[in-house]
Parts: C-alpha cells; structure tokens; sequence
C-alpha cells in the first residue's frame, strides 16, 4: 500500500514522470468530454468506438511504410498520422454507406468497425513477421500503454487535446445548432456539412491521441461515459458541456493518478472505472434527473394525490349527510368512506396512517373516523379547488358535466394559489361566493347519484 | 499455395461459425442493434476472467458460462440504464460495455501469471490452430462440432419462432398485443447472439463473429426486401466470406512479401468486399446500376421528345 504522501506527491503532480502522464490524461479528458458531448447530442455516441476500431489498419501500415523508409517504424506521430487517416477513411466510408443505401447509422458503424477491423489485425499479424523491426509493443494501441510516455509524446498529446478543447469552445454555438436542429441550420445556411466533418475530425483527432494513453477500446469510454453523466445534472446545454470536460478531467486525473500509485493496474482499466463510477453516482443521486431523486418526486406526488382524494371523498360523504344544511365535522363510519373510491384495503389503511401522522384525522373508536380542525379546513379547500376546475372545464372547455370529474381529477392537484384565484376571478361571482360550491354534476358513489 | 487437409477444416469451421452468427444477425440489422454484437463480444471479458479465477483452469465450460451470463449482462445492463435513465440506447451500450471490458482487463492483470488469458487471444482466436484439436479418433476439430452445434441451435430457434421473429423485428407492439412478448423475443435474441459469441471466442476469436453478425446481413438486406430470402442470402454470404477469407489470408500477403496472415481478419475482409460488391451491382439498390438506369432514362426521354419522322 502507499503511503499518505505518496498519495498526495501524485495528486499535486509533484513527481516528473507522473506529471506527464497525469497532465496529459487530464486533458485528454477535458478535450473528449466537450467533442463527447455533441456526439451525445447527435445520438452519434457509437462513432467513436466504429472510430476507434477503424484506426488499426493505419497503424500498421504507417508501421511497414516507416520500416521500409528505414526507421525503426514506431515514432509516435508517424503511427498517429497513420492512425487519422485511417480513421477519417473509416468515417467518410460511413457517410457514404448511410447516404448512398438505405441501410440505418448502426448498420454503417458496425460494417466499418468489424471491416476495418479486421483489416488491422489481419494487417498488424502481416508486419510482425517484417525483418530487422519489432512490432512488439504496436498492440498497446490496443490496450494502451499510459505508464511509459517521453516528453514528446507529451507534447504532441497535450497539444491536440488543447487544440481539440479550444475549437470545440469556439464552434459551441454552431455544433449545438448542428445537434439540435440540423435541418434548420442549413436552411438559416449555416455550412452543416462543414460543421459536421469539423466535429468528426475532432473526435477523430480525440480518438488517435486516445490510442496512445487508453487504447482504441477504452477512449470509447472517455467519449460516452463523462457526457452521459454530466447529461443528469442538467437541463441546459452550457452547464453540461462544461460538467462533461469536468467529469472527463477528473476521470483522467484520478484513474491516472491511482494507476500510478499501483503499477500493477493497467492504467487504461482505472480510468475507465474512474468514469464509470461518476457516472453511476450521476445516474443514481443526480438533482435534476438521476433516479433517486426522480422516485423520492414521484412518491411525494402520489402522496399528495392520495391525500387529496381521501379529504375530497371524506367532505363529499360529510356534505351528504348534512343534507341542505350546513356541513358539519361530524363522526362517520370508516366502511363509508372506503368504499367511496376503488382503494384496496392495503392502501385505504397506509392512507389513514399518513393521514393520522398529518394530523388531519382525530382519535376516534376504532371503526369510525372523524377529521380534525386543520383536516375539515383541508377538506373543504380541496373539495373547493376541485369544483372550481370542474365549473371552468364545463363553462370555458366545453366538456360535458358526466366527464368532468375525471378530467378534473388529473390536473387539480397541481393547481398553484396563483391559479386558484384566476379560477375565482374567471367565474361566476354566485357560483363561488360560498365557501365550498355545490358539485356542478351528480357525486358518483352517492347511492341516488347512480340508479 | 499449399492447400491441405488442414485448409479445408479451417475453411469448414470458419463457414459454420459465419452462418451461426449471420442467423441472428439479421435480427440485430433489422431491429437497428448492430453494434450489440461488437459490445457482447469485448464485454464477455470479465465473465471469462471470473470463471478462470474461481476454477483455475481453462476448463471450457465454466469459461462459457461465465462469458454467456456476462453477455447476456451487457443486454440488461444496457436496457436498464436506457429506460430508467432516460439514456440514448447507443450511449447505454457503449458505458456497459467499456466498463465490463475495463474490469475484464483489470481481473486478467490480477491473473497474470497464467499467460493463455491473455485478452489479446481472446479477441483474435486461432482460427488456424483448430484442426489440431481433434475429438478422439474421428479426426473431426472440436471447434467444428462446437460450431456446428450452435448452427444447428440457432437455426432451430429461428425456424420455430420464425413468424414470431419476424413480427418482433418489424412490429413490436403488433407482437405485443397479439400476446408474444417482444421483451422475451429481445432477450431471447441476446441470449443467442452471446451463446453464439462466446462459442466462437475459444475457437475462432471475437472479430469473425462481430463480422459476421454484421455484414452479411448487410449485405443480403441491399439484396432482397423478404426476410426468409435474407437470411438465406446472409448464410450464403457468410459461407463464401469464409472460403475467400482464408484464401485470401493465404495468397494476399504474398503480393506484398509477407507471409501468411490471420484468417479471422481476412475473413472480416472478405465480407467486406462482398458487401461492397452487393452495393455496387445489387439489381435494385446498387449504386452503379442506379446510375445506369438514371442514364438509360435519360436518352430515352430525348429520344421521345424528338420522335423521328
């Protein structure tokens, strides 16, 4: 295990050889977090791995060719150059397939992918064998080889990584009119068929400088993963973009730095699982959109909705038996008052619980069930709001007296103190001067109501 | 070339294990799940990983469990974060799959010592090794039973279930309302396609099957609008992409002074000539038979407009 300050030593990039590749992993992270982002947006996220996977064949062809020049044929941007230009082949052979047959993105994505695919291993095997040059090691493109990187290798991968952040910030207005509406943008004439290669030739360029510090399979992650994630936190486009170069970032800076503090952890598989990770936690506790606070939502609404319908169905009970007189808070028998709505025993019990905890219901003998105070006032105001909303469906939509209780039923419980008085105000002043307005159709449940 | 006893094994396992994955995979072009088969095939790694740890050998069934449980994973996984998280599909299968293959590389690093897992072998398979490892006395490779087998498993399944297959890949909800379930047809499905991958990993390597569940399919669907005749055209496709692949694997280097090449990769290839082929002169959708007829059409219009007299 290491030490607290050898922890802290790789954090603060304290060590030289960690500080490249941490640095350089970073922005690595920052830079396909943004370029990630608008692929999202395209519903294009699988480019990248058909991407990827197309870049093989270029390696080991720009392997050969730098061997048959007399190099030992693994300068890193020689391979790199190679790798882009297969890449962008791989791309343009996509575009041409999805615009020339009516065969769908998927089909064109998997079709490159495994072609070129095959192609590179077949084509690395043939360059193996090639005398007087070891292709030993051409396989981390696969894998990738973080842990061993020299300062120009550092260079050339923080500069396109820069290079590929800054245009995306400069193009972000373009690239999200692209992803949003891209029928619009050409007939605004914006060039889309120039924004689109533009931001293919940044993933591409994300892509090749990925091979070198994740490996072709695992920079397919740094493009989905981070934007995915920062996609729960939000609603707008800014924010995300940003959140996503952050959540990419820090992937980068952490999963680099914890492969460094255990070497035997291939550094690719930490970042990855870094990202991973945010993005669970995005996906789980996220405010805006993850699933927990989507369920705690939900559940507080059925809540209310099932307060709401228990006070209604307990004034309209209460209401019936007063008769022309005025409506007491009167004890009633619990029976009654179940059998008013289609509540199964099971729920009709959790309602009255939470109904007691709300302090809407008094202590009563058991079998009979009598409102408190607050629970009568309750009561009435949402007896109230429902009629109101019935009494405009019937005057303003045209909906007949027989429906409107339903239609009322899934829109009151979100009418706000705002909307309430514009109900007022829209209304007959008779029809609402009482308190409590008399039910604009016959109550079903009401044994004369229904013969 | 040197053709062999050898060759001609290679060529049979090859073609079985293509036809066993171009079955399904008509299901997957058609129901737009393409890359399912290349996500399944890379996310099989840590169920591999897991058997080999908890066995410590490399005894072939628990592998496969442990790789068909990790693929058939990839399918749930990959459904549930698209319907409760609100995720595009795409996106969902490229996080599973990427997470599953990181912790796969991490468990196999834990397991260094042992040098047959290594991920690299995996992914390519030796397709050319195959007819070494022969059952008994038959002189028959164990990989053309095994392939075979899930030949004859899937070609079962999709003759059984052909109408409902069918109505699954162009009406889910029609199937629904007529009562068969198009989430069990999904999952069936995926089932097949990692049962199919997994059985090809140990003989024949992963990218054959990612090739194969693609781009025959491909190229039948630019050749045919009727499903039976496309899946019968995608086996035909698969079985020609075999020959041609290790034909090809033998004579092409050869051109350039290499020697040999992997067959898996030449067979990926092959495919892919074939369906470039299919787009160029498929009598209907071919680009280059477009182009004539739009030509043809052309001077006949002005051969009309100016009738001789």
């Amino acid at each position: 295990m290491s030490s607290l300050e050898d922890i802290v030593e790789v954090l603060l990039l304290q060590n030289y050889n960690t500080r490249l590749v941490v640095i350089s992993t970073s922005l690595l992270g920052v830079a396909s977090g943004l370029v990630g982002a608008f692929l999202l947006l395209r519903k294009r996220s699988l480019m990248g791995d058909a991407l990827s996977h197309a870049t093989l064949p270029g390696v080991a062809i720009a392997f050969a060719v730098m061997v048959a020049w007399g190099g030992t044929g693994k300068a890193l941007p020689g391979l790199l150059l190679g790798a882009t230009l297969s890449g962008i082949a791989g791309i343009l052979t996509m575009l041409v397939i999805r615009n020339t047959t009516r065969l769908r993105d998927d089909v064109a994505m998997g079709f490159v992918l495994s072609v070129f695919f095959g192609v590179g291993i077949a084509s690395l095997q043939m360059v193996q064998n090639l005398p007087g040059a070891s292709a030993a090691g051409l396989e981390s493109f696969i894998y990738g080889k973080t842990a061993s990187m020299v300062k120009s290798d550092f260079l050339i991968i923080a500069s396109v990584a820069a290079i590929s952040s800054l245009v995306s910030i400069v193009l972000v207005k373009e690239f999200l009119l692209l992803c949003f509406d891209d029928a619009y943008a050409a007939a605004q004439g914006w060039p889309t068929l120039f924004l689109d290669i533009a931001l293919l030739g940044l993933v591409t360029a994300v892509t090749v400088i990925g091979l070198q510090s994740v490996g072709l399979i695992l920079v397919i992650a740094f493009l989905i993963t981070p934007p995915t994630a920062a996609r729960f936190w939000t609603h707008r486009l800014q924010p995300m973009l940003v959140l996503s170069a952050v959540i990419g970032g820090v992937s980068g800076w952490l999963g680099a730095s914890i492969s460094a503090l255990t070497p035997q952890l291939p550094a690719g598989a930490v970042i990855v699982l870094v990202a991973a990770s945010l993005f669970l936690i995005s996906m789980l506790f996220a405010p805006t959109r993850g699933l927990f606070p989507r369920f705690l939502r939900q559940g507080h609404l059925r809540r209310k909705v099932d307060r709401q319908h228990f006070l209604r169905a307990a004034y309209e009970l209460l209401e019936e038996q007063a008769g022309e007189k005025e409506v007491r808070n009167v004890s009633f028998p619990e029976a009654t008052l179940r059998d008013r709505r289609t509540w199964t025993p099971h729920r009709f019990k959790r309602i009255l619980k939470i109904a007691r905890q709300e302090d809407h219901l008094e202590e009563t003998p058991a079998g009979r069930l009598r409102l408190s105070e607050p629970g009568f006032g309750e009561a009435a105001r949402v007896t109230r709001n429902h009629r109101l909303w019935e009494t405009y469906l019937i005057e303003y939509a045209d909906i007949a007296p027989s429906h409107v209780d339903r239609d009322a039923d899934m829109v009151e419980h979100i009418l706000g103190a705002e909307l309430v008085r514009e109900l007022e105000r829209r209304l007959d002043e008779t029809k609402i001067s009482v308190p409590v307005p008399p039910s604009p159709h016959p109550i079903a449940g009401k044994p004369e109501a229904t013969p | 070339m040197n053709w062999t006893s050898f060759d001609t094994w290679i060529v049979v396992v090859g073609a079985l294990c293509a036809v066993a994955c171009a079955l399904p995979g008509c299901f997957l072009v058609l129901r737009k799940m393409s890359m399912m088969g290349d996500a399944i095939s890379h996310a099989v790694l840590p169920g591999l990983a897991i058997a080999f740890l908890i066995t410590g050998s490399r005894a072939s069934i628990p592998m496969f469990l442990g790789a068909a449980i990790a693929g058939v994973l990839t399918a749930l996984f990959t459904q549930w974060i698209a319907r409760f998280g609100n995720v595009d599909r795409g996106a969902a299968m490229g996080i599973v799959f990427t997470t599953l293959f990181a912790i796969g590389l991490i468990l196999i690093r834990q397991a260094a010592d042992h040098v047959d897992l290594d991920p690299g072998c995996v992914l390519y398979g030796a397709i050319e090794l195959t007819p070494l490892d022969t059952v008994g006395q038959t002189g028959i490779p164990l990989a053309a039973l095994v392939n075979g087998g899930v030949l004859v498993a899937n070609l079962l399944i999709i003759l059984l279930l052909f109408k409902e297959f069918r109505m699954g890949a162009f009406d889910p909800a029609l199937a629904d309302t007529l009562g068969f379930s198009s989430q069990f047809l999904h999952y069936l499905l995926m089932t097949m396609v990692a049962i199919t991958t997994v059985a090809a990993f140990e003989s024949v390597g992963s990218i054959i099957v990612i090739a194969m569940l693609i781009v025959p399919p491909a190229t039948a669907l630019l050749l045919t609008r009727k499903l039976s005749w496309m899946l019968i055209i995608a086996s035909a496709t698969a079985v020609l992409s075999a020959l041609l692949g290790h034909v090809a694997a033998l004579t092409v280097p050869t051109w350039f002074g290499f020697e040999s090449t992997t067959t898996s990769g030449m067979i990926a290839f092959a495919a892919g000539v074939l369906f470039t082929l299919a787009w160029l002169f498929s009598p209907t959708e071919g680009i280059a038979v477009k182009y004539w007829r739009s030509r043809e059409e052309i001077t006949l219009e002005s051969s009309d407009k100016y009738p001789a007299e």
